[in-house]
């Protein structure tokens, strides 16, 4: 390669971080000020009914209109919004700390994996929705029930990748040859096998969310999840429903339209931050 | 000090064996050459005497004492593929140092530039790997080398170079080789005494 080409690469490179660190640092930014702007905003003041101001369409005024009740759409959507990443930043948590356990369960020996092979494929084969209203029913419903739910229905996907990456890792010749060393099985986990699947720890708890914030939306909006007194995105999709035939199209819209919103941007930072752990298998 | 590998079998699938009732002595004072066609089970044979593998019948004794399975492997394997032996993740100083850090002069005579030692192995070619890989073998607790064809993607000249490091080295500290190879040249030039594979191998 000549020098002025890897140049080239050089900036070309830098550029592409840069600007992937760019796009994830808004992301991530507006992620945080929709979540924080719920400690700032008045809980009651937003949710008390208004009635000089019922059914109004968006406006300056109101963003995104105004309910039935006066409310402004805006605020309930934003408390809404705070209330899907809650519970998709706790339902994560409890799917990756199961799926860890259960990653690092199989590498304990071949009966072992096979059971939480077995385990991790009857999980997965079972239809999401059903098991989380039934999960979230044992676990009593409410919130509490709604994020034990998700949690524990979603670790399959990165319980798999993590089993078959700590796998790949343990049959490596560099381990084999740590062993010759004398190190640890501790030593060993510590050193190599843990600074290899951060990235992908991470990575899947990101792209958990998602996944998670979708589930309790639609287990919402059935009726199976939060409690109706909740201003979560489900709840407010499903009441919004008895009004859309009287034309009230912005009650579902925007709210619809912001959960979708937060979706993609959990997805793409996601992605961007898998790019910038671990460039060389992104590009693969 | 003789490391000594008496009447080893071994199979990686069953009613296919590949070892045969193998007996080997390596003397802590010799090169011993080990020659045979590829696809023969050289490797093997280097992969059971150094603890790679497990399921073989039959004993590998250091001074009439069986090697200590926990611990520091006194037999240290050195293969023919050092990127596969290398965390990709770790910078080579880390790589050198998961096992020893060894003195200054001896990266000089081995040839490991200052500079590599702040790359990742994919940033480095097979034979400068393959630098490192030899002396990070050459920790202090080491007493026999099985170097399973290690100067194969060498060129000549660096193959001399690291023969005769490595051979210096290992007469000082009373470390005794075992030099697997299919290149007759190459053993006739660096070895003491030269065992036919096929000889041993009792199948
Ligand atoms: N992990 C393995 N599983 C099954 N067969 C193997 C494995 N490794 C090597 N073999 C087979 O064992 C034989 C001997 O291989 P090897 O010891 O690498 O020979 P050499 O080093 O003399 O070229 C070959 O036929 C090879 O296909
Ligand atoms: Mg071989």
């Amino acid at each position: 390669m000549t020098k002025t080409e890897e140049n080239k690469q050089g900036i070309l490179n830098i550029n592409l971080r840069t600007k992937t660190l760019i796009i994830t640092g808004i992301a991530l930014l507006i992620l945080i000020s929709v979540f924080v702007s719920n400690y700032f905003i008045d809980h009651t003041a937003v949710l008390t009914s208004n009635f000089y101001n019922v059914n109004q369409p968006p406006s300056f005024e109101h963003w995104f209109g105004t309910d039935w009740m006066g409310r402004d759409m805006f605020m309930r959507t934003l408390l809404g919004l705070g209330i899907s990443i809650g519970v998709g930043a706790f339902a994560s948590i409890i799917s990756t700390i199961v799926a860890i356990l259960l990653g690092v369960f199989s590498s304990v020996n071949t009966v072992v994996d096979e059971i939480v092979t077995a385990v991790i494929d009857l999980f997965g084969s079972i239809p999401h929705i059903l098991l989380i209203i039934l999960v979230s029913l044992a676990f009593g419903g409410g919130y509490y029930g709604v994020v034990m739910a998700v949690g524990l229905t979603h670790w399959t996907p990165l319980a798999r990748i993590l089993r078959a990456e700590i796998k790949k890792i343990n049959t490596s010749e560099y381990i084999k040859l740590s062993n010759e060393f004398g190190k640890s099985k501790m030593w060993i986990a510590r050193k190599h096998i843990f600074p290899l699947i951060i990235s992908q720890i991470i990575v899947g708890v990101i792209l958990m969310f998602p996944h998670a914030i979708m589930h309790e939306a639609s287990i919402s909006f059935l009726g199976f999840g939060l409690p109706a007194h909740e201003p979560a995105i489900g709840i407010i999709l499903s009441e919004s429903m008895k009004y859309l035939s009287m034309g009230y199209w912005w009650l579902a819209f925007y709210p619809g339209l912001s959960l979708l919103f937060l979706v993609l941007l959990f997805d793409l930072i996601g992605e961007n931050v898998h790019k910038l752990l671990d460039p060389q298998s992104a590009q693969e | 000090m003789y490391l000594n590998a008496n009447n080893i079998s071994f199979s990686y699938r069953k009613n296919k064996p590949i070892l045969k009732n193998i007996s080997i002595s390596i003397p802590d004072n010799k090169v011993i050459g080990l020659m045979g066609d590829s696809g023969s089970g050289k490797s093997t044979l280097c992969k059971v005497i150094s603890g790679y593998l497990n399921n073989y019948t039959g004993t590998i004794t250091i001074d009439n004492e069986l090697i200590d399975k926990t611990g520091y492997c006194p037999a240290q394997l050195i293969f023919q593929h050092p990127e596969k032996t290398m965390n990709p993740k770790w910078k080579m100083h880390k790589v050198l140092s998961e096992s020893w850090n060894p003195p200054q002069e001896l990266k000089d005579t081995f040839g490991l530039k200052e500079g590599w030692m702040n790359r990742w192995p994919s940033e480095l070619s097979g034979g400068e790997l393959q630098r490192f890989s030899i002396l990070r073998a050459l920790n202090p607790n080491t007493k026999f080398i099985i170097a399973d064809e290690i100067s194969t993607m060498l060129d000549t000249v660096t193959q001399v170079q690291i023969w005769d490091s490595l051979i210096d080295y290992c007469k000082k500290n009373k470390i005794g080789i075992l030099a697997v190879s299919h290149d007759k040249e190459l053993l006739e030039v660096i070895a003491d005494n030269i065992v036919l594979f096929n000889d041993i191998n009792k199948l």
